[in-house]
């Protein structure tokens, strides 16, 4: 049997296989890299872009150059196509910007976009350069771009402590692994720093001031060994993929993979770092783990600001990002280690005395003793180093000071009683019940006032009750011990409290979450369309997130439409439309609190299923908070769900037109089947009796004139048919233009009557139609058709002398007419079916193709009324046709005399 | 030797409705010309001065319509339009370009033999002066001077309208009249929007004139383009 364990993650076979789909159709970056500014980047850009435009005609478009006015760099750009730049007004200073849409929309073969590490000014799409050069490229625009050795992500730190500069503008490293070639522009030191000195470098307003201190020579040197360092880790890459794919047999790299345990402490950063860098040397893939515990306590609000700009930091930095939970942090850590095949877990080296890991136990230990075959990293962290953007502290609950002054009372409380039962029974042991108080602190307000109580207590005991009384002197030693233990006993249960009560604070949190996708997917499953779908996912958003929800589909035309709003009238302005279209296109979330248009004051997260987007969830918060880590965690699973709904009401839809094809396929052989057979009957007794009569001579009159009679009727036969069909055809096309007017049912019915004549023959037909019926408005040519089919049914059906009958009266709104026979009635249960195209009610041969009763309700219902069938008594069958009166019959009378005489 | 047998023009474009038509024309005694086209029946029809044309609105090269209109335009010899099921519109406006009457496909002998008999009588009678004092169709009498209707010798009392609808109707025995025509002939040309008038009328008038009002015999509904007062007499000759 194969041990689960140790075979290869699935997950990392598709995305090889991906990956290697992706490279043959997508869009190539070129990246001209440089250790420091001044080294000619933008000249060998600008060269090589001049080569492909002049050289192979192709069509190259400068989106952003930045020449700095040096001449020979100008000279370059002569020729090429420049993108005019997008000018945005910010804090009174005028940006120029890269326009991405006048881009996308020019569409050139190559795009050229200086520092790539650029932030663009707020209120672009999105925050970083870079995140315009994916847009670009995965719109199938090549990018020929230039970025610096400090600017990038793994380096940063390095850059940092070899420069003492802290460089903000930094881009990941997945996209310099993204990049299908990088070119070192390089240039020895001494030339640069000689180039500085004529004024041929320039550097912008900020970075003048630094300048003294970076263009050292020594700087200089290391940082272009870093730039050659990455540059050759990339050659080196290139290289084995090469072997690889020519079938050059190497070890298997994708063995490796990395984990990193990461906590909300600023050392994160740097560890994360480092495993990006060890994975980029290892080409393996890295995972970020952070693992909730109730053993650790609870994350402050800045905490969890701090853990979530490391998540993303880690995303940044080409990771994947997990979230355990375990009450053992080692333990969570080992179990997803093992599970995924990890190979090396690094962790950050510990910072806290010996003696907390004495007491607590050491989550290193922990991890290195259980990590089996995985290496273990240990990495310091200075955390004074580093620079992660911590948000203000959130300000403490105003109800903090009240829960310390509840605690004090308390104490003092415990003390009267005390006081009391000591006055009134002396008992010895009156300390218990101020571990009673302490344990009451812990309960009700909480960890710290549970400790002041402890303390309070241990001292109002002494005052009051220990001998020498009234003074914290303590005459027999043997107190003390009473102390340490009252005091011990206090500490220990206001943790344990404290951990209960942060343990079912989580609970109940996780328990209102699950409730609320309990209560999503139950209504979900009862939404059977997509409409029912989107209300419900709103309904619920609205709810659960407490912001406008508003559900998006994109139309035929590319553009979104909202599909469900809740509350309801409110709506999104062009720019919101824009930021979700973005969020359905690139499958990825955006808008407030994500990496593209953070500035937007809605978040737009997708729904996906198996990586199509379906819709986007638009959150419109009330305030302009982001969503926090725990709720964004929540909105993911939320959508999941939502996508999944969407998915199945889909397939739904796909299955029901599918049933209906089939069910329309079996009602055309159906109608095949019936048409061939009724054409070809009165065909063949046509032909056969044409030929006796040409060709037989020997017919004797009576014979003759009986064949004549048969081609007439077997001829009638056809032309009803034909009509029939032409009919049902016309009904069944779409909505039945009618051509309404005021009829008298009398004509309708006498008309009817008078086109049937040879066929009822002498059959006696009663006509009671009440006297005050009035005029119906109906289509006077179709509506005819209806009592001639019936009246047609009922001399098919019945024997010639029986009698048919027609009544007619008004109802409230409607006319009832009834057509009744006196013939054998229709097939038991037979009384709706015989509505249905070509059903014959079980007759065959005299019968027409079953279309008669089909197109007498096909016109009732066109004019919006209903036709019932039933048995009467003794026999016979009776039709009862009910036809709206919309509004009131014209007046006849008032004209009548004013007609010239 | 001149012939004085009527001479028809036959319109038509599908070889088998002509051999028919021929077969069955020529042995009731009419002279016939045969045109494919709606300009061949235009230059026929100019050249030869036909007392009757059968006119198919179906035809290849033009509307049977715009065809009837442009020989109204000069002639007066009756034009009977043929049609199929279901176009009732062709045929109201084919009636009301100035054809006389129609035929719904497929028809028999009989039929069009009558119809043609109605078309080339009121023809006729619409040429000789019209001196007429009274109007008989089967039982019904019509005194035009003294203004009595009698059925079966039966005095009956119509008011003033029926009366109108009537006579009108009597006058064009076995030809179908539409509702416009009715509408304009009886109540002027304001009425023409209003079809329910004549329903209503003529539901009235059934009720005097018919024996069973509910089934009727003589005065009988075109569904969807008009009246006809049958002609018994003519309906039923060469049956």
């Amino acid at each position: 049997m194969n041990d689960p364990e140790s075979r290869p993650d699935p997950d990392a076979l598709v995305r090889r296989a991906y990956e290697e789909e992706g490279r043959e159709k997508r869009a190539r970056l070129r990246i001209f890299f440089g250790f420091a500014p001044g080294v000619g980047k933008t000249y060998r850009m600008l060269q090589v872009a001049r080569e492909r435009a002049i050289e192979q005609k192709l069509d190259v478009v400068a989106g952003i150059v930045e020449t700095h006015g040096r001449a020979e760099t100008e000279a370059l750009l002569e020729g090429l196509d420049v993108l005019s730049r997008r000018k945005v007004e910010y804090r009174g200073r005028a940006l120029d910007e890269l326009d991405l849409d006048a881009a996308l929309a020019r569409r050139p073969k190559i795009l050229l976009l200086d520092e790539l590490a650029h932030t663009n000014a707020p209120g672009s799409r999105h925050a970083k350069r870079w995140q315009d050069a994916i847009e670009l490229l995965d719109a199938g625009i090549d990018v020929y771009t230039t970025v610096n050795v400090q600017h990038v992500e793994s380096l940063n730190d390095v850059v940092a402590q070899i420069t003492g500069i802290q460089v903000r503008e930094t881009i990941p490293d997945s996209i310099l692994e993204r990049a299908d070639e990088i070119e070192l522009v390089d240039i020895a030191p001494e030339e640069l720093l000689a180039r500085l000195r004529e004024g041929k470098v320039y550097l912008p307003e900020q970075a003048k001031r630094a300048t003294a201190h970076f263009f050292k020579r020594g700087n200089l040197l290391a940082l272009r060994e870093l730039a050659l360092r990455r540059t050759a880790e990339r050659v080196d890459v290139d290289m084995r993929e090469y072997r690889e794919q020519h079938g050059v047999v190497t070890p298997w790299p994708a063995g490796e993979r990395i984990l990193v345990c990461i906590s909300p402490a600023p050392s994160s950063g740097r560890l994360m770092r480092a495993a990006s860098r060890m994975a980029a040397g290892l080409r393996a893939p890295w995972v970020a783990a952070y693992v909730e515990s109730p053993a650790v306590k609870a994350p402050s609000e800045a905490d969890r600001a701090r853990l979530e700009s490391h998540l993303r930091l880690a995303e940044m930095l080409g990771g994947t990002v997990t979230r355990l939970s375990g009450t053992s942090i080692s333990e969570a850590l080992l179990r997803y280690a093992r599970k995924h095949n990890v190979t090396r877990i690094i962790i950050g080296k510990p910072t806290h005395s010996r003696l907390r890991d004495r007491l607590r136990g050491s989550l290193l230990d922990e991890v290195v003793r259980g990590s089996g075959d995985v290496d273990v990293h240990v990495i310091s962290g200075s955390e004074s180093a580093e620079t992660a953007p911590v948000p203000a502290e959130a300000p403490k609950e105003p109800t903090r000071a009240v829960m310390y002054g509840w605690a004090v009372l308390l104490v003092v409380a415990t003390t009267v009683l005390a006081a009391a039962v000591h006055a009134v029974y002396p008992v010895p042991d009156l300390e218990v019940l101020y571990v009673l108080a302490v344990m009451l602190a812990a309960v009700r307000f909480g960890r710290g006032p549970s400790i002041l109580a402890a303390a309070l207590g241990v001292a109002g005991y002494d005052f009051f009750f220990v001998p020498p009384f009234h003074t914290l002197n303590v005459a027999d030693a043997r107190y003390f011990l009473t102390f340490a233990m009252m005091f011990g006993v206090g500490l220990l249960l206001s943790e344990l409290t404290a951990r209960i009560q942060r343990q079912e604070q989580d609970a109940r949190h996780r328990e209102a979450w699950t409730a609320a996708l309990y209560e999503l997917s139950r209504d979900l499953a009862a939404a059977d369309d997509t409409e029912a779908v989107a209300a419900a996912v709103a309904r619920h958003a609205e709810q659960v997130f407490e912001a406008t929800a508003h559900v998006l589909q994109s139309v035929d035309d590319g553009a979104m439409r909202a599909v469900a709003v809740a509350p309801a009238a409110t709506s999104l302005d062009s720019a919101d439309l824009a930021v979700a279209r973005w969020a359905f296109e690139h499958a990825r979330p955006s808008g407030l609190g994500t990496d593209t248009l953070p500035g937007s004051k809605i978040v737009c997260a997708p729904l996906t299923v198996r990586g199509a987007p379906l819709g986007v969830l638009v959150l419109a918060p009330k305030g302009t908070t982001p969503l926090g880590a725990e709720q964004r965690a929540f909105l993911d699973a939320f959508c999941r769900q939502a996508a999944f709904a969407f998915d199945r009401v889909r397939l739904t839809s796909e299955a029901n037109t599918a049933a209906l094809r089939a069910k329309t396929e079996e009602m055309r052989s159906s109608l095949l089947s019936a048409v061939s057979h009724d054409l070809r009957t009165p065909l063949s007794a046509i032909t056969g009796a044409a030929t006796a009569l040409r060709d037989d001579g020997g017919l004797g009159a009576n014979t003759r004139a009986e064949l004549l009679d048969s081609i007439c009727e077997e001829a009638e036969r056809l032309e009803r048919l034909v009509a029939n069909l032409l009919d049902m055809t016309r009904l069944e096309a779409g909505p039945v233009a009618l051509k309404r007017e005021w009829v008298p049912l009398e004509e309708l019915v006498g008309s009817a009557l008078t086109r049937l004549e040879r066929k009822l023959g002498e059959r006696p037909v009663n006509v009671a139609i009440a006297e005050a019926l009035p005029l119906l408005s109906v289509d006077p040519v179709l509506f005819e058709q209806v009592f001639i089919n019936l009246f047609e049914n009922a001399a098919r059906y019945t024997s010639p002398g029986s009698p048919i009958e027609v009544l007619a009266r008004s109802e409230p709104g409607v006319v009832l007419i009834e057509v009744a026979d006196a013939g054998p009635g229709l097939p038991a249960g037979s009384e709706s079916r015989i509505f249905e195209k070509f059903y014959r009610g079980g007759h065959t041969g005299s019968a027409g193709a079953g279309l008669g009763l089909a197109i007498c309700k096909a016109i009732v219902e066109a004019h919006g009324g209903t036709i019932t069938a039933e048995n009467r008594r003794p026999s016979g069958a009776n039709f009862r046709i009910r036809v709206p009166i919309p509004g009131v019959a014209p007046s006849i009378s008032s004209h009548v005399e004013e007609a010239r005489p | 030797m001149t012939d004085f047998r009527p001479l028809v023009l036959l319109v038509e474009d599908e070889p088998q409705m002509r051999r028919f038509m021929r077969a069955t024309l020529t042995s009731h005694g009419y002279r016939l010309l045969e045109a494919g086209t709606s300009a061949e029946a235009l230059m026929l029809a100019s050249t030869h001065n036909p007392e009757l044309l059968l006119l198919d609105l179906g035809l290849p090269d033009g509307d049977g319509i715009e065809l009837t209109r442009r020989i109204r335009e000069w002639g007066r010899m009756p034009v009977i339009v043929i049609s199929a099921r279901g176009r009732e519109d062709d045929k109201v406006a084919a009636l009301d370009a100035g054809a006389d009457d129609y035929l719904t496909k497929p028809f028999g002998v009989n039929e069009l033999l009558a119809r043609m008999r109605v078309a080339l009588r009121h023809a006729r009678a619409g040429a000789a002066p019209s001196g007429a004092q009274a109007i008989e169709v089967g039982e019904l009498s019509v005194d035009l001077v003294r203004r009595e209707v009698k059925r079966g010798g039966q005095e009956v009392h119509l008011t003033p309208i029926e009366y109108k609808l009537l006579v009108l109707l009597a006058q064009n025995a076995g030809k179908v009249l539409t509702h416009q025509h009715i509408l304009k002939e009886v109540w002027g040309p304001a009425y023409a929007n209003q079809p329910h008038y004549v329903r209503v009328h003529m539901a009235e008038l059934r009720k005097k004139i018919e024996a069973n009002p509910a089934r009727p015999k003589w005065l009988v509904t075109e569904p969807g383009v008009g009246y006809r007062l049958r002609d018994r007499s003519v309906d039923d000759a060469g049956a």
